[in-house]
């Protein structure tokens, strides 16, 4: 009897662990795919590839990734 | 485990950057493929062979989706073997070139979105609602068949070719490994068929939204939307982009709801019912500003509203699909198909079918991204299948939907829509009597039939719609409203799919027009003495290039507005061709490396698709070119008008006035010549081809361009889910505390 209480016990909070993850997983792919990280990874980047370069402003750093865009625009299919 | 597999390594002190996995499919995964072939199976019969009186759409996703599991799991793993040959032991451009912008490693789950949105627009949506004219059997094969051996084809080994070529474009290959007049030739072609697919595209909105306040009101509203977007991110929040697109959502939504109260309005209906010419030249006035605005002002925040909508409303459609369970009304297939007296397009089965639906079976567009962008970005040479071939199989899956959405439409409403106004009189009374005429089965219609169906989604006709977007957005309209909202929703579901797909075709008409545009200045630049135009932060250079090149499918567009035979029934099949010829450029260049690199034995892979495009496009050329049915060649319909205005005919055909009579005389002259030109262009990419690949056969290969190997020093999976072999070597790297570069992935779901 306690045995299975502690079952279901078990796997409601195993669900929701699942649940949770798995809503974490989507947050991060959204915010990755639209750019939210972009610029915690571009000061990665900087950290690991040059080290005591100066660090832009996330405002600085977008105005440099548009104005690359202006320049070579990237296509978009039909 | 370690069995199964081997570990790479290029540095003894690093963890592994490899993983060479030669497991054999476990006895779980062999049953599961198994079910799931059967389930396709299952589908497939219900679609192809039994076509009861009522087949239930579900049975087209569970046959699409069965086949390319099956398809991706061991057909683009027999490519992956004998073809590509990944090592992932080599650094990729992203990680040998990393700049943190262009260059740049990006996790494969989320290049994956970028990559999909970036090849899916509108182009999917609209060519299988044509094609649905021809009974839903024919289409279906295609795009799923398409799909497997060539499209998915195409967009892997593009991608294939350009990652161990530091990312570069189609262009260049072609240039490098066709020489220069392959190159040049594929270089004009990537240009003039760009401008075709701007145009048609743009057709497709102003015939979506001519005389259609809410629509006009709504699309309109994108604008200053997207500005205050751009405003948002450059000056209050930089980067929050998801809670910016999030507010940009709402406000589109309120923008929808907004349009029909507007358009009950008498200022409404007065100021944004605007006719098909007026809608084309505010697109072309539009699309110049747009495209040398700023684009953190515009162009981006549209791009970042339409891949937000993008994916979310595939996603909505496709559970939509699953729990309204519409039953099919058009027939397997169509008398249209074997007659090839179509009213949404006219030709036969073989090859008008196989041109109109490219997006979705076989897009040469594709291979523009597939060359340049996503290369750039890739992490894993093993992750190009995933990317690739995945991202082809999903686009598929967009056109499959749209298909279903045509299909579920009663037929007589089907036909009303997609018909030109020289056939359906444009009244809901001689649209009924034209469609009465067809033979369609079930009862007859009457007038008010229509004036119903229009009201019902909130428009003042719905006769004439063409260019596939309205009838998509009717047939969602019918599966949304099912499940969500009722009768009630259903003009807002109407107009939220015409929203939709307006906002994909507007970035798609900016972004080509400023991708034509840099072609254009660079080209332009290679003449003695315009050196400056190469420079793109010369203003009045730039400026000069947009505005040609907006000149020059703006100029199309109006033809095609004022087409007195329709249109998209005349435009529709020359962005098919020309689509399709790009793919033919792109698979050229592959099967062309393959010879040189001597991998005779597999070039079948690119060559039987190449082989089957070229016949597909050239015949249609041919046709569209020589043929002597008028509603077909472009010539003979030429040369009909000429006679009926030497023999001082006032009307002839559905041309009512002697200056439609000239304007047929004009357009049919002008899509003629294109017809020449793309398939000229084709034509002499090939034969460059095919002297390179005999010189190659004779002196035993040839040497490529392919860059020589880097090491790697970062390790990732290879596809959709990680691996237990490959979350060990994870676990390995963390322990080393060298979690692999941008890997990010620590707040994932793994």
């Amino acid at each position: 009897m306690t045995a299975s209480r502690g079952g279901t016990t078990a796997s409601v909070a195993g669900l929701l662990r699942v649940t949770r993850s798995a809503v974490r997983g989507v947050r991060w792919w959204v915010a990755s795919v639209m750019g939210d990280n972009a610029y915690a990874r571009y000061v990665e980047h900087l950290a690991r590839r040059h080290p005591g370069a100066p660090v832009p402003t996330e405002g600085e750093y977008w105005r440099v990734r548009y104005a690359a865009a202006d320049a070579e625009p990237a296509a978009r299919c039909c | 485990m370690t069995v199964d597999t081997d570990v790479v390594r290029t540095d003894p002190d690093q963890p592994p950057v490899a993983l060479r996995q030669r497991a054999p499919l476990t006895t779980a995964a062999r049953i599961t493929y198994l079910l799931i072939a059967l389930l396709g199976a299952v589908g497939w019969t219900m679609i192809a062979i039994v076509r009861g009186e009522h087949i239930n759409a579900v049975w087209f996703v569970f046959a699409a989706v069965c086949t390319y599991v099956i398809a991706f799991r061991f057909y683009a793993r027999l490519i992956q073997y004998k073809v590509v040959r990944p090592r992932d032991e080599r650094a990729t451009p992203a990680e040998t070139y990393a700049n943190g912008k262009d260059f740049d490693s990006t996790d494969r789950r989320v290049l994956f979105g970028h990559h999909f949105a970036a090849i899916a627009g509108a182009g999917p949506l609209v060519g299988p609602v044509l094609a649905a004219q021809m009974g839903y059997l024919p289409g279906t094969m295609w795009i799923i068949v398409g799909v497997v051996f060539a499209g998915g084809v195409q967009d892997y080994l593009v991608l294939w070719l350009s990652t161990r070529r530091k990312g570069r474009s189609l262009g260049q290959m072609a240039r490098d490994e066709l020489g220069v007049v392959g190159g040049v030739a594929a270089l004009v072609g990537v240009f003039v068929i760009m401008i075709i697919l701007i145009a048609v595209l743009a057709l497709v909105v102003v015939n979506a939204l001519a005389d259609s306040p809410w629509g006009v009101f709504s699309l309109l509203m994108t604008v200053p939307i997207a500005l205050f977007m751009g405003v948002y991110l450059r000056y209050l929040r930089p980067g929050r982009v998801s809670e910016v697109s999030l507010i940009g959502v709402s406000l589109l939504l309120l923008a929808i709801v907004a349009g029909g109260w507007v358009a009950e309005t008498e200022w409404g209906q007065s100021w944004f019912s605007l006719s098909k010419v007026t809608l084309g030249w505010a697109l072309i006035i539009y699309g110049f500003a747009a495209s040398v605005l700023p684009v953190w002002l515009l162009l981006a925040p549209r791009d970042y509203l339409s891949t937000f909508m993008k994916v979310g409303t595939i996603a909505l459609l496709a559970v939509g699909i699953l729990i309204a369970q519409p039953v099919v009304q058009m027939p397997a297939v169509t008398s249209f198909a074997i007659d090839g007296n179509g009213p949404a397009f006219a030709g036969t089965l073989f090859p008008f079918l196989f041109i109109t639906i490219a997006c979705g079976a076989l897009s040469g567009f594709h291979a523009l991204i597939c060359s340049g962008t996503t290369p750039k970005m890739i992490e894993k040479e093993s992750q190009m299948r995933m990317i690739g071939y995945g991202g082809m199989l999903t686009e598929s899956f967009v056109a499959i939907m749209a298909l279903v959405t045509a299909v579920i439409l009663d037929q007589h409403l089907y036909f009303a829509l997609n018909a030109p106004l020289g056939l359906t009189g444009g009244t809901p009374g001689s649209a009924a009597a034209y469609v009465n005429g067809l033979g369609l089965p079930g009862a007859d219609v009457n007038a008010s039939f229509f004036s119903q169906a229009a009201s019902d989604v909130g428009e003042q006709s719905i006769i004439s719609r063409t260019g596939g977007a309205p009838t998509l957005a009717f047939g969602m309209s019918q599966v949304l409203s099912d499940v969500v909202g009722g009768v009630g929703l259903k003009a807002f579901w109407y107009h939220f799919a015409i929203m939709f797909e307006a906002l994909f075709i507007l970035t798609t008409v900016d972004a080509g027009t400023r991708v034509a545009r840099f072609m254009l200045s660079d080209s332009i630049g290679n003449l003695p003495g315009a050196r400056k135009f190469r420079d793109p932060s010369w203003r009045i250079g730039a400026w000069t290039c947009s505005l040609l090149v907006v000149l020059a499918w703006g100029a199309i567009l109006l033809m095609g507005v004022t087409d007195p035979l329709g249109g998209i029934n005349t435009l529709f099949p020359l962005f098919g061709i020309a689509n399709q010829l790009l793919a033919a450029i792109a698979l050229t260049v592959v099967f062309t490396v393959m010879i040189k690199n001597r991998m005779y034995r597999w070039a079948w892979i690119p060559g039987v698709p190449l082989v089957w495009d070229l016949t597909v496009t050239l015949t249609a050329s041919q046709e569209k070119i020589f043929s002597s049915v008028p509603a077909i060649g472009y010539f003979a319909q030429h040369n009909a008008f000429v006679g009926a205005r030497a023999a001082g005919k006032q009307t002839f055909g559905t041309a009512s006035s002697p200056q439609a009579i000239d304007a047929v005389i004009r357009n049919t002259f002008i899509q003629g010549t294109l017809s020449i030109v793309f398939a000229s262009l084709v034509i002499v990419v090939v034969l460059a081809a095919a002297v390179v690949c005999v010189r190659s056969v004779r002196a035993g290969g040839l040497p490529t361009t392919e860059e020589p190997d880097q090491p790697s020093h970062v390790f990732a999976p290879s596809s959709f889910l990680t691996t237990a072999a490959e979350k060990e070597i994870l676990a390995e790297w963390g322990a080393a505390g060298r979690v692999p570069e941008h890997s990010g992935h620590g707040s994932a779901a793994s």
